[in-house]
């Protein structure tokens, strides 16, 4: 039985009274991904955050890595986070620190992370190569498109390269073009690291690609597999309540009115 | 009126354990010296033009004033201790906070409250950093260092005004103002027009903070918060300086 990555136990998160999730259960086991989709407002960055011990639950506990952190501490959190890494909505760069400082920076402040300070720059410099932006170490966020900042925030997630990632809506705003170069350097990641991935989304084509895709070296880009790849679940939000889940296929065929609906739109 | 007074009472609630949290990492590792050297600039460095000028000029009106009023005693002579103790003891304190409350707590909201919104402070800590000790803690002890030093600048350029004024316009000659000035004032004197920056620095960095770690929204809320915090800061500035006057009036 795979090592459990993340579990829900019927989690509740509320703000002033509203609930943002409500009694969401669910599980990830290693080397899995979840594609989380739904309309805007739906929870679905609640969950990621929750899922880091950024947000603490009402009811309900969260186990990462195996671990209850529901009620734990700041500071006894830092260490299970080191596992993981995350890229937010906007990419949440630090915007008066360079990219290389944007992106050395869970190796020099992540006490886990026992990273030599010789050996910072080649891993940063490796880092932002994957995500083909070698050239732009000295620069600052600003100086930046969007979809940069995402492919920084992409290398500065995956630096430590963490059992765990998680990626907030990395294509929202996005013009397709850059929206699917970022798919592809997600999947790239996820194959060559076999890194648990969970991805939110409000594109379905963005959890297709990381269901029906692999990331092939000799070519350097995604070849479509045959069906679907194993351990690829979706799952559906709507006023943060959890309406469906299950593979691509079961999503396509569902018969759900609201879920249907959202998939022929997207 | 329970619910009337649940959100004034949440939030300071949730000041104290701000509070609380910042003064429980003084002494916890890391301590980020550089982040305390910078804000020691931004906040020190950064506020001496204002406070100097604001500190000069205090001390030009209050001597055109007193000047006017002791004329009618015949005891012009006296502008410079009257000048210096209300300089020391209440002006130089209180001016110099509100001038950094109005520079400081909107500048360190407004900061703080653009990373929250931007998500800079989830990702802080979701990279292994507390943001209380990496971005409140250095604030506080750099606000803390400089408030009582610049509020000693102002005095001293508030006295000079006032020597200006004595000189120009009084005819008095420099030893009379300055030995009148420097015999009035007294050992407690000091203490208390150091004391008082010394508190009020918690206040200006604290509620600076507070306002900016809670913004939510977009830059509204960005507004919002440095608004809030430069009320907030110079409201308490008003009420802690009335507390501890109480208490050295009363010593």
């Amino acid at each position: 039985m795979p090592e459990s990555i993340l579990r829900f136990e019927n989690v509740t998160v509320a703000f002033d009274g509203t609930p943002a999730i409500e009694e969401l259960s669910f599980e990830i086991l290693k080397g899995e991904a979840r594609i989380i989709m739904g309309a805007a407002a739906s929870g679905k960055t609640v969950i990621l955050k929750t899922a880091l011990g950024l947000l603490r639950p009402d009811s309900g506990r969260v186990f990462l890595f195996g671990e209850d952190i529901t009620d734990r501490k700041e500071r006894q959190l830092f260490d299970i986070r080191a596992r993981a890494g995350i890229l937010f909505q906007e990419g949440a760069l630090f915007d008066s620190l360079t990219i290389e400082e944007n992106v050395a920076y869970p190796l020099v402040n992540q006490k886990m992370v026992k990273c030599p300070p010789q050996e910072v720059r080649p891993r940063v410099e490796r880092a932002l190569t994957f995500v083909e932006l070698e050239h732009t170490l000295d620069k600052v966020p600003s100086e930046l498109s969007g979809g940069m900042r995402r492919r920084v925030g992409i290398a500065r997630a995956n630096i430590t390269q963490p059992d765990l990632v998680l990626y907030d809506s990395p294509t929202a705003g996005l013009d397709p073009i850059t929206a699917n170069n970022i798919m592809t350097l997600i999947v790239k990641e996820r194959d060559m690291r076999h890194a648990t991935t969970i991805i939110v989304t409000q594109r379905l084509q963005d959890g297709q690609i990381l269901a029906q895709y692999s990331y092939n070296p000799a070519t350097d880009s995604l070849d479509r597999v045959p069906g679907e790849i194993e351990g690829i679940g979706f799952l559906v939000m709507k006023e943060g309540r959890l309406v469906f889940e299950g593979s691509a296929k079961q999503l396509r065929e569902t018969r759900d009115p609201y879920i249907s609906k959202f998939v022929l739109r997207h | 009126m329970l619910d009337f007074l649940k959100p004034p009472v949440l939030t300071i609630q949730e000041f104290v354990f701000l509070a609380g949290r910042a003064f429980r990492g003084m002494s916890r590792r890391p301590h980020y010296p550089k982040d305390i050297v910078l804000q020691m600039d931004i906040i020190g460095v950064g506020s001496l033009p204002i406070v100097l000028l604001t500190g000069f000029f205090s001390g030009i009106v209050m001597a055109l004033q007193m000047s006017k009023a002791l004329q009618t005693y015949g005891a012009v002579n006296q502008t410079g201790p009257i000048v210096a103790i209300t300089l020391v003891r209440e002006l130089g304190p209180v001016l110099t906070a509100l001038v950094c409350a109005g520079r400081n707590s909107a500048g360190i909201a407004s900061e703080l409250g653009s990373m929250k919104v931007t998500e800079q402070i989830d990702a802080m800590r979701a990279l292994g950093t507390d943001p209380i000790q990496k971005l409140v803690k250095p604030r506080v002890i750099a606000t803390a260092v400089m408030l009582p030093c610049l509020t000693a600048i102002s005095d001293f350029v508030g006295m000079l005004g006032g020597y200006i004024i004595a000189a120009a316009l009084l005819h008095q000659t420099t030893a009379e103002y300055w030995n009148a000035s420097y015999r009035i004032l007294e050992y407690s004197d000091i203490v208390q027009g150091l004391l008082k920056p010394f508190v009020f620095a918690f206040v200006i960095s604290l509620v600076g903070c507070f306002y900016g770690l809670r913004t939510r929204g977009g830059t509204q809320g960005v507004g919002l918060a440095t608004t809030q915090a430069v009320v907030a800061a110079s409201v308490w500035i008003f009420v802690l300086n009335t507390l501890v006057t109480k208490i050295f009036v009363s010593i």
